[in-house]
């Protein structure tokens, strides 16, 4: 008989929807207000910050849904959106500066559809407010900065060779130029260097005596990776102080990071702390003065008093051997006892400087301190911003020998505490300065705004095609209409099913656009089943007939939207790429709908027996 | 059953491609020339500069905004009215300075200062100089390789004449909806390229019902000419460009008119190319096609081979 349903097919549309109606569910249940703590730079949440955010509520007999740590992060979900400002005031004291306490909205999915892995859709900046952030890394900067190095290297290394050269300088178009004084010297000089500097390109100018030197493909791609590097980890740092919920900090193209801040309006204090400039002084510790008497408020001559990390006081003397700016590199790594260390790479100024200073101070113990300039959000009589200094000693170690160019700290704790002072180390030297080059902010009331006319339009668009589809096709129309629904409940359970999709407001217009196309393919159908109908066939053949002659059409259709939409998404950028993502899905889903899902209702109520008309 | 349309006949569709094609060409042409001499009112996305949108708390003026930004140094601002008199779009054109970034930062600052200490900022935008060009760059590349890939789809799904008439169709309509632009002097910004690019989708999925309808003729009905299959395509296959133009119609009315300012030209940009585009998959691709020398013989290679093998061969 035809038009009847094999039960597997029967079964998978049964699956398929309730698969995706479930993972959709979420979506329903709103979000609660939160309070989000993660650790600012050297602490850890542990267990123990989680008891002392539970005593501190307790007593203040402050009334909470739930509190639980997860991936180094603390959630403490409350009960309405008024508690979150005192709540987050209240954590915040409880637990000192070494905590960002921060707002969020975390979904209210129940516990068992997220142990499914279920949560609701990602809604995209322009849809829950916040600020998007392009930002470009300064590449000349970066490289002139590593060619200034070169310059160093190169006059220490023919020193050392004991080759006589009359100048090394960078050049204005760039690379570095080598000049001897003849051209026996040119050639011991170049041989040598190019031993030690596989990565670098030296090639004879045309006079005899001189030679070019530039970077090789390699050493410069790893130059501008390692400038967007360290910019990156300084911004995830700063980030991390605006004490946003889910910062975005992403890499995009060779020089570009993209940092998106949802929720964060002040645009202009985000930008300071992100542009807060800090730097780094080696200074020897001064371990004949009286440190009690310091703590006491007594002044030592010739130093100062600073604190560590953990609030213990240091002692350190006033003149500074070394700032920041001399350090080119740092790795953190293994000694060859395979305990965790950090390499420092000087310039070579910061060398000498270096060498001076330790020369005659091997066995006393040196210190690391981390100076950062905070925003203070406050702005002088001119309109400047007011910066807060901020030192913290990160770091005391035993001068063990002379110290040169590079050296090393050792006799770090563990790997992890190695790879933290490698970072600070770095972001206090930072290579390459970055420029905002693309901004955009959307505040939390158009957010709303945008969700309500997003959602309006869907409304509007599915309503007159629902009540059109119904006056025009009548039975089958309802069918139709049937589909309609379950293909938005698959487009939003794929998009809450897939891990990087975001739902922005050009996305919602994709759904709304898939609304209008996706009972094409019901059109199409449907219209062939009339003719069918006319032409004097049966009405199974009809039914039969109607879906089999429709299916190229609606392919070739579909397919050739889903190839502009592919495209779209692979070029577009923004809201190009937001429309494209749901255009796609909508496809797909329609496509499944409008076709297997309908013929299974049609199928079912009128496929498989005798009918003289049908509803259509 | 309800009809839109209840045919005894074929339409004589053919009758008016001599007028159709003339007008097409016309309309074409002063697009291109609109283009050309108007240009297209390019939106901040491609230009670069800073957009700020701001909601008063009572009524302004503009050009009291604007006195306010010009006493303040903003000689260039340009402040626009939407909606009601207390929204209020300022803009900026691009400048080659580092301080470019924090403009929009000291625009909401005077303002909440001398007029409305208030004002909610909605929105701000900031695109820099190379930005712009890059997002320009790559909005026209995704343009013409989505163009390109479709051709490839649809000369290999049907036939090189069918391919030239799609295309042909899919200009026409890109070349209308840019005279509008030029024309209306709406926004054009990277929503709006998503717009046009959907109408190519939307245009060729027409034009592609239409085709297959016709090659499907082509191979069923053997005694009527060329021109004759053609009408009784485009006739059977007009409810359904009719109805599904006509859903999609609803939607984009619903999306102009509740979607708010940020969709309101994206949907524009897409009613425009629905209707163009359904008179386009009628009139256009399937008059190139045909001018093109578009037979029986094109659709169905095949089949030609057998019916001769049947037959005793005359050579």
């Amino acid at each position: 008989m035809l038009n009847t349903n094999p039960i597997w097919k029967v079964v998978m549309v049964i699956l398929v929807v309730a698969i995706c109606a479930l993972y959709a569910s979420p979506n329903l249940y709103g979000e609660d207000p939160a309070v989000q703590i993660s650790a600012a730079r050297g602490a850890t949440v542990e267990a123990q910050t989680l008891d002392k955010v539970k005593q501190a509520l307790e007593a203040e007999g402050v009334e909470y849904k739930r509190l639980t740590l997860e991936n180094n992060q603390i959630e403490l979900r409350l009960l309405n959106s008024d508690q979150q400002l005192p709540v987050r005031e209240l954590v915040a004291n409880a637990l000192g500066e070494r905590f960002v306490v921060a707002l969020n909205l975390a979904p209210a999915t129940p516990a068992w559809l997220e142990g499914l892995g279920a949560g609701p859709m990602k809604l995209g900046l322009d849809l829950r407010g916040g600020v998007h952030f392009l930002m470009e890394v300064d590449m000349g900067a970066a490289i002139a900065k590593t060619e200034e190095q070169m310059v160093q290297d190169f006059r220490s290394d023919l020193r050392e060779e004991g080759v006589r050269y009359k100048g090394i300088r960078q050049r204005s178009q760039g690379g570095v130029e080598l000049r001897f004084r003849d051209e026996e010297g040119r050639d011991q000089g170049t041989r040598a260097l190019e031993r030690k500097y596989p990565d670098l390109i030296f090639t004879d100018s045309d006079n005899d005596t001189d030679t070019i030197v530039t970077m090789s493909e390699q050493k410069l791609k790893e130059t501008r990776d390692y400038a967007v590097q360290q910019n990156i980890t300084i911004i995830r740092n700063r980030v991390n102080e605006l004490g946003v919920a889910e910062p975005l900090v992403q890499r995009q193209g060779a020089d570009r990071i993209v940092v998106e801040l949802p929720g964060v309006q002040d645009t202009a204090r985000a930008k300071e702390i992100l542009g807060a400039t800090a730097t780094l002084e080696f200074r020897m510790q001064d371990t004949k003065g009286d440190v009690a008497a310091a703590v006491a408020g007594r002044s030592i001559p010739g130093s100062r008093l600073f604190t560590d990390r953990d609030g213990r006081p240091v002692l350190l003397k006033n003149r500074v051997i070394l700032t920041g700016d001399h350090i080119v590199g740092a790795q953190s790594g293994f000694d060859e006892y395979s305990r965790p260390q950090v390499n420092i790479s000087l310039d070579g100024k910061g060398g000498n400087k270096m060498a001076a200073a330790t020369k005659d101070a091997i066995g006393q113990p040196m210190a690391t301190v981390f100076i950062e300039y905070k925003p203070t959000g406050k702005r002088d009589a001119d309109g400047r911003p007011i910066f807060d200094k901020q030192e913290e000693v990160v770091n005391v170690a035993t001068i063990q020998a002379r110290l040169g160019r590079s050296f090393r700290i050792t006799g770090i704790d563990s790997q992890a505490e190695a790879h933290n002072l490698a970072l600070v180390l770095r972001a206090g030297a930072l290579i390459a300065p970055i420029q905002i080059v693309e901004e955009r902010t959307v505040g939390p009331s158009m957010g709303a705004e945008n969700i309500e006319r997003g959602l309006t339009s869907i409304i509007y668009g599915l309503a007159a095609t629902i009540a059109f589809m119904l006056f025009y096709y009548r039975g089958f129309g309802l069918v139709a209409n049937v589909a309609l629904v379950m293909n938005l409940v698959l487009i939003v359970g794929v998009m809450s099913m897939l891990p990087g999709a975001t739902l922005s407001l050009p996305g919602i217009a994709g759904i709304v656009l898939t609304i209008g196309t996706a009972v094409d393919a019901n059109v199409l159908i449907f219209e062939r089943i009339r003719e069918e109908l006319r032409a004097g066939r049966s009405v199974q053949q009809s039914i039969h007939m109607g879906y089999s002659n429709a299916l190229s059409s609606i392919a070739d259709a579909n397919i050739t939207t889903f190839i502009t939409a592919v495209i779209l998404f692979s070029i577009g950028s923004g809201p190009v790429k937001g429309f494209a993502l749901t255009l796609a899905i909508g496809l797909a889903t329609s496509m499944f709908t409008a076709i297997v899902g309908t013929r299974l209702v049609v199928n079912s109520v009128w496929g498989g027996r005798r009918l003289d008309k049908l509803p259509i | 059953m309800f009809q839109i349309l209840k045919l005894d006949s074929d339409i004589n569709f053919m009758r008016w491609r001599g007028p159709a094609g003339i007008l097409s060409t016309i309309l074409v042409i002063v697009s291109l020339a609109l283009v050309g001499v108007r240009g297209l009112n390019m939106g901040l996305d491609f230009t670069g500069g800073t957009l700020v949108e701001l909601e008063f708390s009572k009524s302004v003026v503009a050009s009291d905004i604007r006195g306010v930004l010009e006493n303040e140094g903003f000689e260039s601002a340009t402040v626009q009215a939407y909606g009601s008199s207390r929204d209020m779009l300022v803009r900026l054109p691009p400048v080659e300075q580092a301080s470019a970034e924090t403009l929009n930062n000291k625009i909401t600052d005077v303002l909440k200062a001398q007029l409305d200490d208030q004002v909610i900022i909605k929105r701000t935008e900031f695109v820099g100089p190379v930005v712009g060009k890059e997002l320009m760059e790559s909005a026209l590349l995704a343009m013409v390789v989505a163009l390109i890939s479709i051709l490839i789809y649809v000369a290999f799904r049907f036939e090189w004449r069918l391919g030239a008439g799609a295309v042909a169709a899919l200009f026409h309509d890109v070349s209308l909806i840019f005279g509008f632009y030029a024309l209306t002097q709406l926004e054009f910004n990277l929503t709006t390229v998503a717009g046009v690019l959907s109408v190519i989708g939307y245009s060729l999925n027409d034009t592609i019902v239409v085709f297959d309808r016709i090659r499907e003729n082509f191979r069923k009905v053997r005694k009527m000419g060329e021109i004759a299959i053609t009408n009784a395509s485009l006739t059977q296959t007009l409810s359904r460009t009719l109805i599904t133009s006509l859903t999609t119609l609803v939607v984009l009315f619903a999306l102009y008119f509740a979607g708010g300012e940020l969709l309101a030209t994206f949907s524009a940009s897409l009613i425009v190319g629905v209707v163009v585009g359904s008179y386009s998959s009628i009139y256009i691709a399937t008059t190139t096609a045909l001018a093109l020398g578009l037979t029986r013989e094109s659709l169905i290679p095949e089949e030609i081979e057998k019916e001769g093998a049947d037959q005793q061969a005359m050579l």
